[in-house]
């Protein structure tokens, strides 16, 4: 297993404040991390961190080896403009291959072909000439899961991704979150659904303002942050 | 029905018309290629600020007696373009309000100043003409021709080249950034030349029209068609056609160019509206 982002003491805000600090954690090829935290806790600050698009106040983060934010596939949060967005399936998921386009104006065949298999892994092939506003919400995620693949091929960063889907879809999403990770992508994965995370991750980063936990999921379970979300988690699902 | 034929071969006997006709077609094109990334960016907005910040620049250059007064209209209006975008965000007054507050700071300033320093004898015909377009339509010289069909060429080769970024960045622009585009970058381009065909378009429906042809026929398009491409192409022939048609109508009935042209735009809206819920009534939805 080799290390392919290491956030060491980091802190992360904008000009007039630090949003979250004291980040210490690892990220390795194979991994599956869920980062915890209520709205608020710089979730949002973190990710555009990890992808490089906000360098961080101070400390440090890294790309380690031939790693860089290339190899990671982003899965944004919809927005109100894509619900009702007039494009069919096969555009969306072959826009996740813009940055491989360089100084040409159009597609390849083998970017069309990676494309169709990524479209095919995820099982919306037979969607491909379908609008993307007709789609249910599984559907359209599983579309942008499948852009994001088209992008890189290491790494996935997904924003709360299961936000707003039934607990069918949500359970369809994430075995096909396991899946791909289990084909060797390391998955990040911003959350606020806890029972899911110790569920389903291999590791957990836990942050509000400061980083309350960094370790794999087991140790959370028996850590006290990771025992009082859990539990608090189980009471209000009562 | 003779009779049509041989008014329009009058005045298709005449330069200036065709002018007209060429300078129409290309800013119909032109207007409703940018109309679809800007109305699915929730960007119509930006049209009819910058058409009112576009007739106050007249108003300035008018003022002026500058000859060419694209000299003055042209930079204001780009300016006002990346202006409004930079406010757009992040800043104390939202994007909305800024647009609003420039759009009508613009319109008074142009009448005023229009009003202060009269250029003719004939203040209400000249602010009606910068308005709702005028009959300058008519007296387009043959370099403005050249200019347009330039212009035009520049957005096209644009759009085409650009086409899948557009695409990208019109559709996300968080996951854009994140793969390494700069969508900042593309949005000021597209305002600029937003800006640029506002400010050509002017002479043919006037600035207070201007917005209808941005964001017509890309509407009318989305009504039926379900994929970027379709949309994008659709809404091309619709803004011709219209602009055909309109510019057509207003020679046989003598009606003002630029409110014809719209309102064959409107129609157009209205058909495809139609068309569009009869068809998805028939399609079920997915589930």
């Amino acid at each position: 297993m080799s290390e392919q982002i290491i956030c060491s003491n980091a802190a992360l805000g904008y000009e007039d404040g630090i949003v979250t600090e004291g980040l210490n954690f690892t990220v390795s090829s194979g991994d599956y991390l869920c980062i915890l935290g209520e709205n608020g806790s710089g979730k949002s600050t973190l990710i555009k961190a990890i992808l490089g698009l906000k360098p961080q106040v101070s400390g440090e983060i890294r790309y380690c080896g031939d790693f860089s934010a290339k190899d990671i596939g982003y899965l944004p949060q919809q927005t109100p403009v894509q619900r009702d967005f007039p494009a069919s399936v096969r555009e969306i998921v072959l826009s996740g291959c813009i940055s491989k386009l360089k100084f040409r104006p159009f597609y390849s065949a083998a970017e069309k072909k990676l494309a169709d298999d990524n479209m095919n892994q995820l099982g919306i092939l037979n969607l491909k000439n379908r609008c993307y506003r007709d789609l249910s919400g599984g559907q359209q995620q599983r579309v942008l899961l499948a852009r994001a693949l088209c992008a890189a091929s290491k790494m996935l960063l997904l924003d709360e991704p299961v936000t707003g889907l039934d607990s069918i879809a949500q359970n369809t999403l994430y075995e096909h979150i396991t899946k791909l990770n289990k084909k060797g992508i390391t998955i990040i994965m911003v959350s606020h659904d806890i029972s899911s995370a110790v569920k389903y991750a291999s590791h957990i980063l836990h942050i509000s303002k400061k980083q309350l936990f960094f370790g794999t999921k087991s140790d959370y379970i028996k850590s006290s942050v990771g025992r009082l979300f859990l539990e608090s988690e189980a009471a209000e699902n009562e | 029905m003779s009779d049509i034929i041989s008014t329009l071969q009058y005045y298709f006997s005449h330069p200036f018309v065709w002018y007209a006709l060429i300078v129409g077609l290309l800013i119909a094109l032109c207007s409703s290629l940018l109309g679809v990334s800007l109305v699915l960016k929730r960007f119509s907005f930006i049209g009819d600020g910058l058409s009112h910040v576009a007739f106050g620049a007249m108003a300035v250059a008018a003022v002026t007696g500058i000859t060419d007064r694209m000299i003055i209209i042209l930079p204001l209006t780009v300016l006002s373009a990346v202006l409004i975008l930079r406010t757009g965000r992040n800043t104390k007054i939202r994007g909305d309000a800024s647009v609003a507050m420039i759009s009508v700071g613009a319109l008074a300033i142009g009448y005023m100043l229009m009003n202060i320093f009269p250029v003719s004898s004939n203040i209400s015909a000249d602010v009606c003409g910068s308005l709702f377009g005028s009959t300058s339509m008519l007296t387009l010289k043959e370099s403005d021709v050249w200019l347009c069909l330039i212009m035009s060429v520049i957005v096209l080769v644009f759009y085409v080249v650009f086409y899948n970024r557009i695409f990208s960045v019109t559709f996300d622009e968080s996951f854009s950034k994140a793969t390494g585009i700069n969508a900042d970058g593309y949005n000021l381009l597209i305002a600029i030349i937003t800006a640029i065909i506002i400010v050509i378009a002017m002479n043919l429906v006037g600035s207070l029209l201007i917005s209808a042809l941005i964001i017509f026929p890309a509407l009318s398009a989305m009504r039926i068609f379900k994929s970027f491409r379709s949309v994008t192409i659709c809404s091309a022939i619709i803004s011709v056609v219209c602009a055909g048609m309109g510019i057509i109508l207003s020679i046989l009935c003598s009606t003002p160019v630029g409110a014809t042209i719209v309102t064959s735009d409107l129609g157009a809206f209205f058909i495809f509206s139609i068309v569009g819920a009869v068809t998805s009534r028939k399609r079920p939805t997915a589930q």
